[in-house]
């Protein structure tokens, strides 16, 4: 039984397949894959919103929007309408082509990456041999349409955010790259459906998730810093510095485009997570082996929720960072720590089995954290200052 | 084209000869802007981030305050200095009375004066406690720190309320004392928010003082060396984190400041954040103004019984009189002749002068410095351009 | 350690977040105009003028001095003396305003025309729901809207209003010992006349 309501949608589709003629069955195989996706993860993008606005309204001592619907949760019905009625504005300058390109080629970008996330047992979009290397190279042309947004707005502004957010998202695709090399080097293949059936086994009641091996859960911290400047989010929304050149790149927009914007991160942002709970959190496996009868789909979205939720607990938390010390960030703290990981991960592989080698790979792993924090923090003296008093 | 008629539209920079000028960017971070603290411009020439110019341009909520007075009673007045630096409004109203008081030579009863020090003491702690919310508002930590003081602030801006009358605009000093004494219950409610309220600075402190980023961000930024400070007449909180040891309360001791015992705050490196720490630390001594001043405030008249509020006439003379308000010296010049009206009225604002060294603050830092910067020099546009 | 300065910080944050769901210190929203905070007595809105009794027009205490006037800061008071004369709250003849307007989109709620009357006629009102979308005149108050009843000045600042009574009480008290000193005086004097005079008692 347990087994039919995890293979629901998949045994849907064989089903309405059946009822279609031969010829044109790989095409509507293709549709009902990629239509149950594009309906999901825009809902979630909605639910998303008001979430964060309720949570982060709680974390400041108040409520957050709570008079459209129950509990405000037909706010996003409400943006949706303030958006799509509000006037197009473009400025006369502006490139208009390149203007109207900027915010779809970024949507377009953010829904190619889910083709290759598992969301269940026998869930994925499509089974790549490389998968993991498509979506990072998916992933890289977010970077064109955050570029092509600021340089087409001709706001000097603008300009300024799109510079700054090319140079930090390149930056931090490096990390992001490295830090799940650990997880393909350890599976020994870039498909994202072999990897998530690695972590599918139990010991007893406890996961083989790969986040729970040292040189995994080193890989998931450095994959999570690197997705949140990835998706500009607080505290890397340098780009979009709210209190400094207001929106930066898309200062200039309004209307749907910029809705359009919005959704473009959100969607980067469970792109990302999604990647993350495939190669480190297991993907759509079940945190104890006494859960296996709840469905799969349910383990990644609910996993894909507690990583927004870790989103929105930062952003509310943290101011952010400089340009320059994101970079500094980025180079000198995230990739070094990145290269031992990888050194760490080989060790691992080639120990013999046992205490000794959680012993080993803790060590490698968290000292030079450790170390190369204080060093780094030396270098600057920056530390928790003591002032004297007069009378 | 001559644009010498509105210097605030000149271009800062020339066309140059060479050509070589013509890498930097000018950016007007205008009067609309979420973080310049009200209606503020900086004309910023950037080299790629870095700032290599900054002109700032005020005088956009200029209300004509001094000359207002001039054809003003001088109680009629007192309203008007609550709206100068609009979030202090009752140290506004003491520096003023102070300086009325001095010309004509009146003399305030005990009580008023420690009615006086413990709502100046008050406004101090919602002052700082505000500003240093704004601080994290522009450095981007989306609003937290902000709700947390304003939580706070809004039990004192209620004591405000049940004293006063109002929240803000207070107009709660009178020349020779106060306006109303404390109803029924005021005290120990006003005890009890005091009692409240180091708890929330160890609170604020958890979630912000140890913080790295926040330590990255505002450590070694926007040095003020304490020779400049001094040349530039910079006072307040700003000038005490250079390493000035400069507290009016200390130096001209008025009102009955000597009675209690309080410490004065010194920084050291003249950074954003020794300013942050500064005024944290100013908070928790203001914290035990207040324990002292309500534990042994006296019973009494709390306006000088001979004052007549009409008809108003001090002697013809001139006076200064200074208080150190939270932003720092606030000093009214007033110049008497004899009638009921002053015939020269003058506000000393610290947020102005303050503001005179912002572009040596800013030089060589990056234009997300600048707003950090502008924060914790801790301007109220209101005062600035009265 | 890196990073613990920032872990604190968020383990307040969650504090914070849960504390909101238990106490009502850490949820300080008052969901206005559903919830509304309780009136403190000593607030002040905009001005209004005070009547004894039932009838606004007689029982005004505004003897039209135009003090208020004088020494209003922003001068958005405007009043008419009357021609006539009406007994005012001790029974005097006295003036009363013909016109008495204020404008409060040009009051600044400064309390200096309280502080200033001598009659206890003019006092601040606590009423702030007054937006109007008429913008010609919606906010220049005359003397009919101003005027409001004692028992409404009693209701909204107790103390207040129940000292100037008690002063109000006390001035008619001494009114009356001294009327009727002064009638006993002329009653005693109009005696010593008759008996001077020999009329029979």
């Amino acid at each position: 039984m347990s087994g039919v309501v995890d293979q629901i949608f998949v045994l849907g589709k064989h089903w309405l397949l059946g009822y279609a003629p031969v010829s044109v069955r790989p095409l509507l195989s293709a549709v009902l894959s990629v239509v149950p996706v594009l309906v999901a993860f825009p809902l979630l993008f909605a639910i998303t919103t008001v979430l964060e606005r309720k949570g982060l309204g709680r974390i400041q001592n108040r409520y957050g929007p709570n008079r459209t619907g129950p509990f405000g949760f037909f706010q996003p019905i409400a943006d949706g309408v303030k958006s799509l009625t509000k006037e197009d504005i473009v400025p006369d300058t502006a490139d208009h082509v390149v203007h109207l390109l900027a915010p779809l080629l970024l949507v377009l970008a953010s829904f190619l990456a889910y083709a290759v996330l598992p969301m269940g047992r026998n869930m994925v979009i499509v089974n790549l041999n490389a998968g993991v290397l498509f979506f990072f190279a998916v992933g890289s042309l977010v970077e064109l349409a955050v570029f092509m947004a600021g340089w087409s707005s001709r706001s000097k502004y603008s300009l300024l955010g799109a510079m700054r957010a090319i140079a930090q998202m390149i930056s931090y695709e490096v990390p992001l790259v490295l830090a799940s090399i650990v997880v393909i080097m350890e599976a020994g293949s870039l498909s994202t459906v072999t990897i998530v059936n690695m972590q599918t086994g139990y010991t007893g009641i406890w996961p083989h998730w790969f986040v729970f091996t040292p040189w995994g859960f080193a890989g998931f911290v450095l994959f999570m810093i690197a997705a949140t400047a990835e998706s500009n989010r607080s505290p890397f929304d340098l780009p979009e510095g709210e209190s400094e050149i207001i929106a930066g790149y898309y200062i200039e927009y309004s209307g749907f485009k910029f809705a359009l914007f919005f959704l473009g991160e959100y969607l980067g942002m469970f792109a990302t997570s999604g990647m993350a709970i495939t190669l480190f959190l297991g993907g759509w496996a079940a945190p104890f082996s006494f859960l296996t009868w709840i469905p799969s789909y349910f383990w990644f979205f609910a996993k894909l929720v507690a990583l927004s939720v870790g989103f929105i607990w930062i952003r509310g938390t943290l101011p952010r960072l400089r340009m320059d010390q994101l970079m500094n960030l980025a180079w000198k703290f995230m990739l070094p720590m990145a290269l031992l990981n990888m050194l760490t991960a080989g060790t691992w592989h080639f120990m013999p089995v046992g205490l000794s080698r959680w012993l080993v790979c803790t060590v490698m792993v968290v000292a030079p954290c450790i170390l190369l924090g204080r060093g780094l923090a030396r270098k600057k003296r920056f530390q928790v200052r003591r002032y004297q008093f007069v009378e | 084209m001559s644009t010498a008629a509105y210097p605030s539209a000149q271009l800062m920079l020339e066309p140059a000869a060479n050509g070589s000028e013509g890498q930097l960017l000018e950016v007007s971070m205008g009067p609309q802007h979420p973080s310049t603290h009200g209606v503020f411009r900086m004309n910023v020439a950037l080299d790629g981030e870095r700032v290599v110019k900054l002109k700032p341009v005020f005088g956009y909520l200029h209300r004509n305050h001094e000359k207002i007075a001039e054809s003003e009673t001088y109680l009629g007045s007192m309203p008007y200095t609550d709206r100068l630096d609009y979030m202090c409004s009752i140290t506004n109203n003491w520096g003023y009375a102070l300086a009325v008081e001095k010309l004509a030579g009146i003399v305030v009863p005990e009580r008023a004066e420690y009615l006086r020090i413990i709502t100046g003491e008050l406004t101090r702690l919602q002052n700082h406690a505000c500003l240093i919310g704004f601080l994290m508002q522009d450095m981007g930590a989306s609003g937290t720190p902000l709700m947390y003081a304003f939580r706070e602030r809004e039990s004192i801006l209620d004591l405000f309320e049940s004293l006063t009358g109002a929240r803000m605009m207070c107009n709660y000093m009178r020349f020779g004392g106060c306006r109303a004494d404390m109803p029924a219950g005021w005290l120990e409610q006003a005890q009890k928010v005091v009692a409240a309220f180091p708890r929330f600075l160890d609170e604020y402190e958890q979630l912000l003082t140890g913080n790295e980023i926040l330590m990255e961000r505002t450590q070694g930024v926007g040095v003020l060396s304490a020779r400049l400070a001094v040349s530039a007449g910079i006072s307040g909180p700003m000038a005490r984190a250079s390493g000035v040891n400069y507290d009016i309360r200390k130096v001209d001791k008025y009102g009955i400041y000597e009675r209690f015992a309080f410490r004065v705050p010194l920084g050291e490196h003249g950074d954003v954040y020794d300013r942050y720490m500064i005024r944290l630390l100013e908070m928790r001594e203001s914290v035990k103004i207040l324990e002292q001043a309500m534990r042994t405030i006296p019973a009494g008249p709390i306006v000088d019984p001979k004052l007549r509020i009409r008809g108003f006439r001090p002697k013809a003379g001139e006076a200064y009189g200074r208080i150190e308000s939270p932003k720092g010296e606030l000093g009214f010049y007033l110049i008497s002749d004899g009638s009921p009206n002053p015939y020269r009225y003058r506000v000393r604002p610290p947020s102005l002068i303050n503001l005179t060294v912002l572009e040596d603050l800013c030089l060589g830092h990056n234009v997300a410095d600048i707003v950090v910067i502008l924060g914790s020099v801790d301007i109220v546009l209101g005062e600035v351009d009265r | 350690m890196l990073g613990s300065g920032i872990l604190k910080g968020m383990v307040e944050t969650a504090r914070n977040f849960l504390g909101s769901y238990i106490g009502k210190d850490r949820l300080t929203t008052v969901q206005f105009p559903e919830e509304r905070l309780p009136q403190i007595e000593a607030a002040r809105s905009f001005p209004f003028l005070v009547y004894d009794g039932a009838d606004w027009q007689q029982g005004m205490r505004c003897v039209s001095c135009q003090i208020c006037e004088k020494e209003c800061p922003p001068k958005c008071i405007f009043i008419e003396k009357s021609k006539d004369k009406k007994p005012d709250a001790m029974g005097k003849p006295q003036f009363y305003p013909a016109v008495f307007d204020i404008d409060i989109s040009v009051c600044m709620s400064c309390q200096i025309c309280v502080e200033v009357c001598p009659f206890d006629a003019i006092k601040m009102d606590v009423d702030f729901e007054l937006s109007t979308d008429d913008r010609f005149g919606g906010l220049l108050f005359d003397k009919q809207r101003l005027s409001k009843s004692n028992e409404y000045y009693n209701a909204i600042h107790p103390t207040e209003a129940g000292a100037v009574d008690a002063h109000f009480a006390e001035e008619r008290a001494k009114l009356e010992a001294k009327t009727k000193a002064a009638l006993h005086a002329k009653l005693a004097l109009a005696a010593e006349a008759q008996v001077a005079g020999g009329e029979p008692r």
